[in-house]
């Protein structure tokens, strides 16, 4: 799904080649400042590369619009904004800004009880706590069907258990749908028990 | 004595400066400071005052479009310095050249409906009428454009985050910012908008007194008023909306990306 030859970030990362393969999850593992969310950054083009080439599917992603490749891989940030209002209004603006035809209130409901957020389109989303606002941030990326899934760990640090119960979700998700999945995680245990790959990111580059 | 209007005598011009040396006297003695300045920028004021009452005694006793364009740029190139000077952050070329262009474009457009369709001017580059009004539209556009710009700095530097998370969900840059330039662009036009709402309670605009101390009458002055207020809007709207359209994709590259650190 994505090659890199030859990336060169400022001297944040450095890239030799990689590939990274349709429906295979892969974890990326790395201490903090590694370039863990920079690496994501670079495959739905929030940034480009100094140096090098991406491919996706085959096509640089250069050649495509970025508005365009950003709907097919949507990443989830390490501290996704909640967007004001209710949890049905952060449904709808999700679709606005993907500009996604109007899914509705099953379908919302249907993604809630996925990501086992147990609340009320009408409540509001303000309100919800740090781990229920990651869900919700995570429903809203589900709704728009991405062909690659990037998720961030989250920065806020939700205990062991609660993220743990994100990221089953995201993978039963992906592996269900056949998304393809990438994912930051600091864990060694979680990336093991559920990646299909595990990618190590030190200093900028990645180990074996 | 001119046109009834009561001519100030030089002497007693020189007695109006008595204000100043009540500043000087108070700064001194509490100790403020900053005499130099205050000395400097009445010395400026005079000297401005009475090189432009000069400047313009001549041209406008030799009308020629050529006199009043060429005022009209100096106006206009002085006004988009001001505006930069009064930008409190590091702004990029392309930005800077997107508010030349607004100013000078949303201006000109504005100065040259309201000389020839409003009032009708004759010859349209009459320039005891020409200027003055293209001072006082450019004038507010160049107030009303700083505050759009800086609104629309702040608007992005507060929200990066929120951007970016619209970005990575697939928005269109100028979708991802419409809420900061249409507050940047309301704040901008906001004040236009109050100084009418207290035009002739709270006070007498500027032109309006000068018009009635020159001796005309009051219905006059406020037809004349209503008409620059008129413009000073759409100059002041045409402005701003040039400027946040074109400066909000400013902030973003080729790539959509953002480009504030
Ligand atoms: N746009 C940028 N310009 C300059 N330096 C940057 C930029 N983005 C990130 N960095 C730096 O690059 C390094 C890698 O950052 P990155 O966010 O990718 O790390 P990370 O592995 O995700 O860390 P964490 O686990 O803490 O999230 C850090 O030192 C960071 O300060
Ligand atoms: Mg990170």
């Amino acid at each position: 799904m994505f090659k890199l030859q030859n990336i060169e970030f400022k001297n944040i990362l450095q890239i030799d080649s990689i590939e990274l393969k349709e429906h295979v999850t892969t974890a990326i593992l790395g201490s903090s400042g590694g370039g863990k969310t920079t690496f994501l950054k670079l495959l739905n083009n929030m940034i480009s590369a100094d140096k090098g080439t991406i491919y996706y599917k085959d096509k640089d992603i250069n050649n495509y619009d970025p508005v365009e490749l950003r709907r097919k891989v949507v990443m989830l940030p390490q501290d996704p904004e909640i967007f004001k209002g209710t949890i049905r209004d952060n449904f709808i603006i999700t679709e606005k800004i993907a500009d996604k035809k109007h899914a509705g209130d099953d379908i919302y409901k249907n993604i809630l009880k996925q990501v086992s957020l147990p609340k009320f389109l009408e409540d509001k989303a303000e309100d919800l706590s740090g781990g229920e606002k990651q869900r919700l941030a995570l429903a809203r990326v589900m709704l728009l069907e991405p062909e690659v899934l990037l998720l961030d760990e989250p920065s806020s640090s939700l205990d062991q258990e609660t993220e743990e119960k994100i990221i089953s979700m995201v993978v039963n998700y992906a592996v269900k749908n056949s998304r393809t999945l990438i994912m930051v995680t600091h864990s060694p245990a979680i990336a093991e028990k559920y990646a299909d790959r595990i990618i190590n990111i030190e200093s900028g580059r990645i180990i074996k | 004595m001119e046109n009834g209007m009561v001519n100030i005598q030089l002497i007693s011009l020189v007695f109006a400066y008595i204000f100043v040396f009540i500043l000087l006297l108070i700064v001194k003695k509490k100790k403020i400071g900053h005499e130099q300045e205050i000395i400097l920028a009445s010395v400026r004021m005079t000297i401005q005052l009475v090189a432009v009452g000069y400047l313009l005694k001549y041209v406008f006793a030799n009308q020629s479009p050529f006199y009043s364009i060429l005022i009209l740029l100096v106006m206009e190139i002085f006004a988009i310095y001001n505006i930069y000077g009064r930008i409190d952050a590091e702004i990029s070329l392309d930005f800077k050249k997107t508010i030349a262009v607004s100013m000078f474009a949303g201006t000109s457009i504005s100065i040259l409906f309201f000389v020839l369709i409003v009032i009708g001017l004759e010859p349209w580059f009459r320039s005891d009428y020409f200027i003055p009004l293209s001072g006082m539209l450019i004038g507010n556009s160049m107030t009303g454009i700083s505050l759009g710009v800086n609104h629309l700095i702040g608007g992005f530097r507060d929200n990066k985050r929120l951007i970016e998370n619209y970005l990575m969900l697939g928005a269109e840059p100028m979708y991802a910012v419409e809420k900061i330039s249409n507050r940047a662009f309301y704040n901008a036009v906001l004040p236009t908008i109050n100084s009418m709402m207290g035009m002739g309670i709270v006070f007498l605009p500027g032109m309006m007194t000068g018009q009635i101390l020159a001796g005309a009458s009051p219905v006059t002055a406020i037809k004349y008023q209503i008409a620059i207020m008129m413009g000073i809007l759409g100059s002041v709207t045409l402005t701003v909306f040039f400027m946040v359209n074109r400066g909000s994709k400013t902030f973003f590259n080729k790539r959509k990306q953002l480009k504030i650190k």
